[in-house]
């Protein structure tokens, strides 16, 4: 089911709100120098929401801010498709920018969702992404 | 010996062949039960770069198992 941003703004309305930053990650032709012709995401679903909702409520607490939302796609999505959405409203920019980054940031880093790229020549290859440790400190690939 | 389901996601999976499975163990904690299950089925992953989840929630890697559980091997998130 593609991602609707416009719908997903929508639900973000607020009358206290002066700003509203968006981010939207799409699927890119090129990673790591090979041509990418689709993507597939996977989840362990039960967690990845789990762990999305402290992470929005992280966000709200450490911000302030008055609403944010986080969407991911599962499945096969084809490049220039729109894979994860984040949208965050609050009375300043400031605040709005710093909570859209962190959660982007940190769903990169914490949820259970994996990514497999297909490329022009036939493979395929599981991305190892990050790995935050039991010390709680991320530790990139 | 303890029985315990696993669930198995994306490399995992693919190179278990199974999405899931019901096994009994002798390994104490997640990190023993992975090197056991790594040995057998030759996964590519290091333990250290596999956390783990219990009934649905992330565990520390010594986290001692108990009877029943349902666990999950996490390999490294690549979502957004």
């Amino acid at each position: 089911m593609p991602i609707d941003p416009g719908a997903f703004r929508s639900s973000l309305q607020d009358a206290r709100a002066g700003a509203c930053v968006t981010f939207e990650g799409w699927v890119r032709d090129h990673n790591d120098g090979r041509a990418v012709q689709r993507l597939e995401y996977e989840a362990f679903g039960e967690l990845a929401e789990r762990e999305g909702e402290r992470i929005l409520a992280e966000a709200r607490q450490k911000f302030g801010v008055l609403a944010v939302t986080c969407v991911h796609r599962v499945g096969v999505l084809e490049v220039g498709q729109l894979a994860v959405w984040v949208g965050v409203i609050a009375a300043h920019r400031g605040a709005a920018f710093d909570a859209c980054r962190y959660v982007i940031d940190e769903v990169k880093a914490r949820v259970p969702i994996w990514k497999k790229e297909h490329y022009q020549d036939g493979s395929t290859e599981w991305i190892n992404g990050a790995t935050r440790t039991d010390s709680g400190q991320p530790h990139l690939s | 010996m303890l029985n315990l389901s696993i669930q198995y996601f994306a490399i995992l999976r693919e190179q278990r062949g199974l999405e899931r499975e019901q096994i009994s163990t002798a390994a104490a904690t997640p990190q023993a039960l992975y090197e056991e299950l790594r040995a057998k089925y030759n996964f590519s992953l290091p333990a250290d770069r596999v956390r783990a989840a219990i009934e649905g929630e992330f565990v520390a890697s010594t986290t001692p198992l108990r009877e029943g559980q349902t666990v999950v091997f996490i390999p490294p998130v690549a979502g957004g």
